[in-house]
Formats: C-alpha cells, sequence, structure tokens
C-alpha cells in the first residue's frame, strides 16, 4: 500500500497536469472563435472567385487553347497528395485522421501503378507519414500561420504546387484537411485541386452571358493560379479551425479524466489515512487491555 | 435613380460594400465606368486607383493592386488581393515599397522569384504612379 505522503505526490501531479489541459482548452477555445470568424470573413472572396470560374470555364467549353492549369495534362500517372495537418499535437484525432486517410490514397494509387508524391503542408503529418512512405515526400512546407494563418501563406503553398506544376512534376494534385463541422466533428476531406473541379454553372438560364475583357485565355491564366491559391487558402482555414476545435475537445476530455483520477486518489488516499488511524487505535485499546 | 452595389473584396474579408452612381475601375485594357444596367462582364484589373461617385463627387478612392472585376447590370465586384482607401496611403509608404522591391529583385536568383519580384516591382510602380496622380485631387 503506498504511503499518504505518496498519494498527496500523485494528487498533485496530476493537479498540475489538469491546470494545463485547462489552460490549453481555453487557449483553443479562443483561438477557434478566432479561425472561425477568419473562415467566414474570407467566404465572400471564394464564393466570388468560384463564381467567375464557373462561368470562364463555362465559356471555354469546347474550345481548344485552355491553360494547362485547368484541363490538366491529359495524363493522371502522376499523383501530388497535399497532406495539409498541424504543426503541433494534442489535439486528439485531427492529425492522424488525416494521415490515415492519405496513407489509403497513396495505397490505393500505388496499388493502380500510379507514382505518387506527397507535398506535406505542416510537421506533424510529415512525422506520420514518413514512417511508411518517407521516400515519396518531395517537400514539407511548416511554420504556416504565425502569428495567424494569411492569404500569403496559401500563396506559399499554391506557388508551390503551380511550380512543381510547370515543372511537369505531376498529372493530378489533391489536397487532404480536415472540413471543420463543429468543435466536436470535423471531416477528413479530399479534394481535387488540378485540374480544378469546376463548379457547375449555377447562372439561371437565360441570363445575359458575360463579356470578357480581354478574352477568356488571358483572364483564365491570371486566375487560375489565384484561383488556387483561394482553394488552398480554405482548406488551411478550414483545418485551422478543426484543429483548434479538436484540441478544445481533445484537452476538455482530459481535464475531465484528471479531475476523476484526482477523486479516486483522494478517496483512496483518505481510506488509506482511516485505515492507519484505526490500527493505531486497535494497538492502543489492545495495548491498554492486556494490562 | 438606380445604384451600383459597389463591393470590394479582399481574400481576408470584404473590405467595403456600399452603393454607388458610378464606379471607375482601372481595367486591365482602360478605366472604365460602371453605370446601373452595365453589360455582364468579366475583366482583369491593373494595378490603380478606384473611385466611387455620389452625386457627380467622388465619395471614395481606392488604391487596388489589381485583381479582377465581375460586372453586372447590378453588380461591381472587385476580387483584389491588396487594397487600402487613398487616404491611408501615404507617397513614403509606396516609395519604400518600391524600394523593397526593387531589392528583392536584386537579391532573387531563381527564374520564378525573379520573375515574381519583377511582377511586384511593376505593381509598386503602377501604384506610385496612380498614387501621384490622384493624391493632389
Amino acid at each position: 500500500m503506498a504511503s499518504l505522503k505518496q498519494f498527496r505526490l500523485r494528487i498533485r501531479s496530476v493537479q498540475s497536469t489538469q491546470k494545463i489541459t485547462k489552460a490549453m482548452k481555453m487557449v483553443a477555445a479562443a483561438k477557434l472563435r478566432r479561425a472561425q470568424e477568419a473562415a467566414l470573413a474570407a467566404r465572400p472572396y471564394a464564393t466570388a472567385m468560384d463564381r467567375m470560374m464557373a462561368s470562364l470555364a463555362g465559356a471555354m467549353q469546347g474550345k481548344a487553347g485552355a491553360p494547362r492549369l485547368l484541363a490538366g495534362t491529359g495524363d493522371d500517372k502522376v499523383h501530388l497528395l497535399v497532406v495539409a495537418t498541424a504543426d503541433r499535437g494534442l489535439c486528439g484525432g485531427f492529425n492522424s485522421s488525416i494521415v490515415r486517410e492519405a496513407r489509403r490514397a497513396v495505397r490505393t494509387l500505388l496499388g493502380e501503378g500510379k507514382t505518387v508524391k506527397i507535398l506535406c503542408v505542416g510537421r506533424k503529418g510529415r512525422d506520420q507519414l514518413r514512417r511508411d512512405y518517407g521516400s515519396l515526400i518531395i517537400d514539407t512546407i511548416s511554420d504556416l500561420g504565425r502569428p495567424r494563418l494569411g492569404f500569403a501563406d496559401a500563396t506559399t503553398v499554391a506557388a508551390r504546387i503551380v511550380e512543381l506544376f510547370d515543372a511537369n512534376e505531376f498529372d493530378v494534385a489533391t489536397i487532404f484537411y480536415n472540413r471543420f463541422r463543429s468543435a466536436i466533428s470535423q471531416i477528413v476531406t479530399r479534394q481535387q485541386i488540378v485540374p480544378p473541379a469546376v463548379p457547375e454553372q449555377t447562372a439561371p438560364a437565360g441570363a445575359a452571358p458575360y463579356e470578357f475583357e480581354p478574352d477568356e485565355e488571358t483572364i483564365l491564366k491570371e486566375l487560375l493560379p489565384r484561383n488556387l491559391t483561394v482553394q488552398v487558402y480554405r482548406a488551411l482555414l478550414e483545418n485551422a479551425a478543426s484543429e483548434q476545435g479538436a484540441r478544445m475537445t481533445a484537452m476538455d476530455n482530459a481535464t475531465r479524466n484528471a479531475g476523476d483520477m484526482i477523486r479516486r486518489l483522494t478517496l483512496q488516499m483518505n481510506r488509506t489515512r482511516q485505515a492507519a488511524i484505526t490500527k493505531e487505535l486497535i494497538e492502543i485499546i489492545s495495548g491498554a487491555e492486556a494490562l | 435613380m438606380a445604384k451600383v452595389a459597389f463591393s470590394l473584396v479582399l481574400p481576408e474579408r470584404e473590405l467595403v460594400t456600399t452603393d454607388a452612381d458610378m464606379v471607375v475601375v482601372p481595367g486591365g485594357e482602360g478605366d472604365f465606368g460602371v453605370l446601373p444596367g452595365h453589360i455582364p462582364m468579366i475583366t482583369t484589373v491593373r494595378p490603380g486607383v478606384v473611385e466611387l461617385y455620389d452625386d457627380n463627387r467622388v465619395t471614395a478612392r481606392y488604391v487596388v493592386a489589381g485583381g479582377f472585376a465581375e460586372v453586372t447590370p447590378e453588380r461591381c465586384t472587385l476580387l483584389a488581393e491588396e487594397a487600402t482607401p487613398l487616404g491611408d496611403v501615404t507617397a513614403d509608404q509606396l516609395a519604400d515599397r518600391l524600394r523593397r522591391a526593387e531589392e528583392d529583385f536584386e537579391d532573387a536568383t531563381a527564374p520564378a522569384a525573379k520573375a515574381a519580384a519583377e511582377q511586384a516591382v511593376t505593381v509598386a510602380r503602377e501604384l506610385q504612379r496612380a498614387h501621384a496622380w490622384y493624391a493632389g485631387r
């Protein structure tokens, strides 16, 4: 049986852990709110961009000379998987769920005889993928979003992707991230970004078609890299919100578990103390009776 | 009189949404004015200054570093990666920006980085010119 002193030490250590997890939970909650606001504020740009992409792609349909970034290379031999995870852990299943999905995709693609290349965004994804698929990782981008995630961060990632595409390093690019549904539920999502999945034309029939100035091709050439950046930005924002949500939930659970543990230890400590007192009493009484 | 619903949208947030009688946009092919009932159009925007008119007077000016404009009979949506009210920008800031862009251009070695830096220099130069033109008005 552990001594009273050992119990007291144990309880104190669990208490300080609980303090840390509680603080982390509150920090995550504050960051989550900020991340959600950022995601909301970024929506108008993305919506307008989608609308323009849809009408441009519609206008380009069936015409020759569409930029490669829209039409693709016409092949799907080499796949680039962009795995967006967090730089830090302690956020429940956030990182592992993305990596699990990415692993499954790698296995399927390799099984179909395709070549796979991996671009890691975030340190945790690289750490987990390195073990099995280290040779496939071509680059890692980390330390994004410090102090806060901005459009410039997405530009860094998108520029790297475009650079690889221009160098004929891949045919199809897919990004893996966690879509934010609520603080307790994030959905692993895979989205093809090159060639882009063009949103269905939503303009009602009969609406006047757009005039393009200077012409569709020139605009597309400018628009496509930006559209890619917007897709990446959206994924990163969703990811940031998901990460904080997952961390909040994980730390809430940890705090509760620590509370349970403290209660259990306190009970055990009190029992031990009473047992010791009882033992001493018995010793005194039986000593007195023996006289 | 009908108005144009103007919005200037940045990737991170919506900078302005307002109604105006007329919007003058520095288009890639030259400046153009947008009045209600404009033909639907999508165009590129070069670095320059956007002006909003109400009652034949300019009510607001914004410095934009290029982007895209989507015009419909009712709306004029401007997508820009960077934009600021003209009054918030000083000539010194822009001169500083140009100097930094030029330094980056000198330092860049990789062809892709060189091209990007050259682009930044052009944008900075255009902005400076546009700013100088409008500052006195």
